[in-house]
């Protein structure tokens, strides 16, 4: 016992040591990067980009189209139709159709076959659709690059072996697919987003009519030409770009089975209230308020890492994002001063550059939300820390930015901000730190930074969050279930309990 | 409907029966005479039966944090058998008491979930033993309550004594048939595993009630949840009576809560009760289950409705109605040195 107290308040002597005092690495002006710019000429872009239904390229039936842009340097990339009530009603009842004569009918093995033939035309084409990727979501280069495209990919791999192997996953049942499954996805994840929704349906085989996220609908139509090219039934697999106009009439339409949403809470409980009582299936993946828990005890130049990934990953663009660090008081202030030096570091700007690592905000009016509540942060007392880094003069960018200081009645500590912003609370105990990170509506993810087994297995336990990172963050594999507690949603995404939305059971 | 009613404020039959749980746990046979012989002649009886003395009335009351509370708003209903004969009065409890029941079933849930799976089976099978040891009481009260036949209502018993065992053996299996190890594409080890959802409404079916209610509590229970129940309305006795097998069972306070009354009045407090995670809809009024998960959506619950056919089958039991209360948690941790 005694030894411990001595270790610690030998720890707490090199804590307090003057961090001006420790050799710092200088950066601004000391290094300079040249521009590594991924080339963009390999994806072309067409002027009009159409709705796709019944395994064709069609217009929307009203003529309307909207802009779709690069948010990274305002210019508009295309003209998309706009899905209405009857481009949604028709791809509704392709889908049906397709449903019931084909994919249905099809040998299990056989729609894996397809599953494993889309996934290798991703492959092929991985290096077009990251580009098209971040060129229309404004991310990273590196991240559409090594995570986005790849992870996607994946997807349809692991699904196409479920295909012949449903009964093995519902033991005592028969495994039935449930019909037209309407799938509505965000714009923070569009191709991945697109994966995780179409690969299992298919697998258990539904039909799908899906609607990207009205920002970013470009790599949703380019998925939708390697269906074409992988000789998919028309019919299975309808893409029918939109806004939340499009959204509602696909989760209206009666036809439909099973909705399947990822986005907003808000608009997550619309979707519940609308078809309640309409016997139709439902899983939703919300808003998330991560905790991210630092102990005194934690490898900190990891945590350090890990928080920078968990919250600055994606611009913060992130449903899952480590937007609040909660950080043991003994070390609360060496934290903060690695991270302020860390943020320095991130290089910010042209998402198509391979050095990028904090891109484009998504949109115009993200980036409006994100200054409302950065705003309210400092008028509320918290403490702003920002990277000096500049912003290029075109596009919606944001440093990165933390707030000390926060309280937990604050709307930066409350409320999804979806940005670069990181909200950092202070604990002093174990349960004072599962208290304070569970006392939110979401319930999505949390994580937890000790090099101390049992304490992980204790904190993780208790933590009601449906995804749990302990000394690693913002992980994800097909695999691994994905999913929230509470307000974050019900149902998993991945995994075999993934397959559970996709099948009927008797 | 057979419970009738509309007394309120201090109706003397509400105050008339015996005061405390003791009390109410020493009277049945006492009763069961008495009720049998009026039930016989299908008239209700008020005075002093043919053997001598009166018979004692009882009066049942809410179960609320391991406690047998009156309403607190005063409110009573008769029950009456299909015949028309006054079987009992009931507590028509309200907003105020299904709030207080969420409540402590809220404080009560981490250390419910917190108990190990041997000690949660154990209690299960408790409740099972000591449901056993009263089995002529709750026969009774089926016979009298839906007019069941003594074949009928003795099958019903003994079903709801077997479901109970049935799920006091899942408690330690469930994990690892829902549990799964992923084997992700990276350096980690990724498990999921099954954990309580948290506070879980039901809304037990009118027919079977005791079965019913059995069938639909013991998986809510075994995940680890706690429990808001609405006992079937137009006949609650048996329901409220097996408050009197939780109360025995060493089944912590507030981890069963049972609340009579109009299901029309207290379905959507449930409905929108911000701490209630979850709903177990087996009430069969489909105008009202529209509604209930209407307003469930408030915080995002999650509801399965039920209407099963056959409650007596093997098929109104089984590990589906566990996995349909828990949420599934996944943890990542890296592996190296």
């Amino acid at each position: 016992m005694a030894t411990e107290i001595d270790e610690r308040a030998e720890r707490k002597t090199a804590t307090s040591r003057s961090e001006a005092e420790r050799p710092r690495i200088e950066f601004g002006t000391a290094w300079e990067y040249s521009p590594a710019p991924e080339a963009a000429d390999i994806v072309s872009i067409e002027k009009r980009e159409t709705l796709f239904i019944n395994g064709r390229f069609v217009p929307a039936r009203s003529g309307r189209v909207f802009e779709t842009i690069n948010p990274a340097t305002e210019e508009v990339l295309s003209e998309v139709a706009e899905g209405g009530a009857a481009d949604i009603d028709a791809a509704v009842r392709a889908a049906e159709e397709a449903h019931r004569k084909r994919w249905s009918k099809l040998k299990p093995a056989e729609r894996g076959k397809y599953l494993y033939r889309i996934a290798r035309l991703m492959q092929e084409k991985s290096r077009e659709l990251a580009v098209l990727e971040t060129i229309n979501g404004g991310k990273p280069i590196k991240e559409s690059r090594d995570v986005d495209v790849p992870l996607a990919i994946a997807h349809f791999f692991y699904h196409a072996g479920w295909a012949d192997k449903l009964e093995y996953a519902f033991p005592r049942h028969r495994v039935s697919s449930i019909g037209v499954c309407g799938q509505i996805i965000p714009w923070n994840f569009p191709l991945l987003m697109a994966a995780w929704k179409i690969a299992p349906a298919l697998a258990a085989g539904n039909t799908v009519v899906l609607k990207p996220a009205e920002t970013t609908p470009l790599t949703s139509l380019a998925l939708a030409r390697i269906c074409q090219e992988a000789d998919l039934p028309p019919g299975v697999v309808n893409i029918v770009p939109g806004a939340g106009e499009t959204g509602a009439q696909l989760v209206n339409h009666p036809r439909v089975r099973k909705v399947a949403f990822t986005g907003s809470t808000e608009v997550g409980k619309l979707i519940q209230r609308a078809i309640a009582g309409t016997g139709k299936r439902l899983s939703l993946e919300l808003g998330g308020k991560a905790a991210n828990i630092v102990f005194e005890d934690a490898a900190i130049d990891q945590a350090v890492e890990g928080i920078v990934n968990g919250i600055y990953f994606n611009q913060g663009h992130v449903c899952c994002a480590g937007s609040r660090l909660l950080v043991q008081e003994s070390v609360a202030e060496r934290v903060i001063q690695k991270l302020k030096l860390r943020i320095e570091t991130l290089r910010v700007g042209d998402p198509m550059d391979k050095n990028t690592d904090v891109g484009a905000i998504n949109s115009r009016m993200q980036l409006d939300k994100i200054r409302e509540l950065v705003a309210c942060g400092v008028e509320e007392g918290a403490l702003l820390h920002q990277s000096s880094c500049a912003l290029p003069a075109k596009g919606f960018f944001f440093p990165p930015t933390f707030f000390s200081e926060v309280a937990q009645s604050h709307r930066i500590a409350r409320e999804e901000i979806f940005g670069p912003v990181l909200a950092v609370m202070t604990f002093r105990t174990p349960d004072e730190a599962v208290e304070k990170a569970n006392n939110i509506p979401y319930g999505l993810s949390a994580g937890v930074w000790t090099d101390k087994g049992s304490k992980i297995f204790q904190i993780t336990s208790k933590m009601r969050a449906g995804v749990v990172w302990a000394n690693t963050f913002n992980k994800f594999d097909p695999a691994s279930p994905f999913g929230g507690y509470k307000e974050s949603g019900f149902g998993r995404e991945g995994g075999m309990h993934g397959l559970r939305a996709y099948v009927e059971l008797s | 409907m057979t419970a009738k009613g509309g007394r309120s404020g201090n109706g003397s039959r509400t105050t008339r029966g015996s005061e405390t749980a003791a009390g109410l746990r020493g009277q049945p046979d006492r009763e069961s005479s008495d009720q049998r012989e009026r039930d016989g002649r299908g008239t209700p009886r008020s005075t002093a039966s043919e053997i001598g003395g009166l018979g004692i009335r009882k009066t049942y009351k809410l179960y609320v944090g391991g406690e047998f509370i009156r309403t607190e708003s005063g409110r009573a209903d008769a029950v009456e058998s299909p015949r028309g004969a006054l079987l009992a009065n009931i507590s028509r409890g309200s907003r105020k008491d299904l709030r207080e029941a969420v409540r402590k079933a809220r404080a009560a849930q981490p250390g419910w979930a917190a108990r190990s799976a041997y000690n949660k089976g154990q209690i299960l099978y408790r409740m099972a033993e000591m449901l056993e040891g009263r089995v002529d009481g709750f026969e009774k009260l089926l016979r009298d309550g839906r007019g069941l036949t003594p074949a009928a209502a003795r099958r019903e018993v003994r079903a709801s004594i077997d479901r109970l065992v049935h799920y006091a053996g899942w408690s330690d299996k469930f994990t690892a048939l829902l549990g799964t190890v992923n084997p992700v594409a990276s350096s980690y080890f990724d498990f999921s595993v099954p954990e309580a959802m948290g506070v879980v409404g039901i809304v037990a079916p009118d027919a079977p009630d005791l079965l019913g209610l059995v069938t639909h509590l013991a998986p809510v229970l075994v995940a680890g949840n706690t429990a808001v129940v609405l006992v079937s309305e137009k006949h609650p006795l048996a329901s409220l009576e097996l408050a009197e097998v939780f109360a025995t069972s060493d089944l912590p306070a507030a981890v069963v809560n049972l609340i009579s009354g109009r299901r029309e009045e207290l379905v959507p407090h449930l409905a929108r009760h911000m701490d209630v995670q979850a709903i177990s809809d087996a009430g069969g009024d489909r105008a009202l289950s529209k509604l209930l998960a209407e307003d469930a959506a408030v915080n995002v619950k999650r509801v399965r409705r039920y209407e099963l056919r056959d409650y007596q089958s093997d098929e109104a039991q089984g590990l589906d109605f566990i996995e349909a209360f828990v949420e599934i948690k996944t943890t990542w941790h890296p592996i190296g040195v």
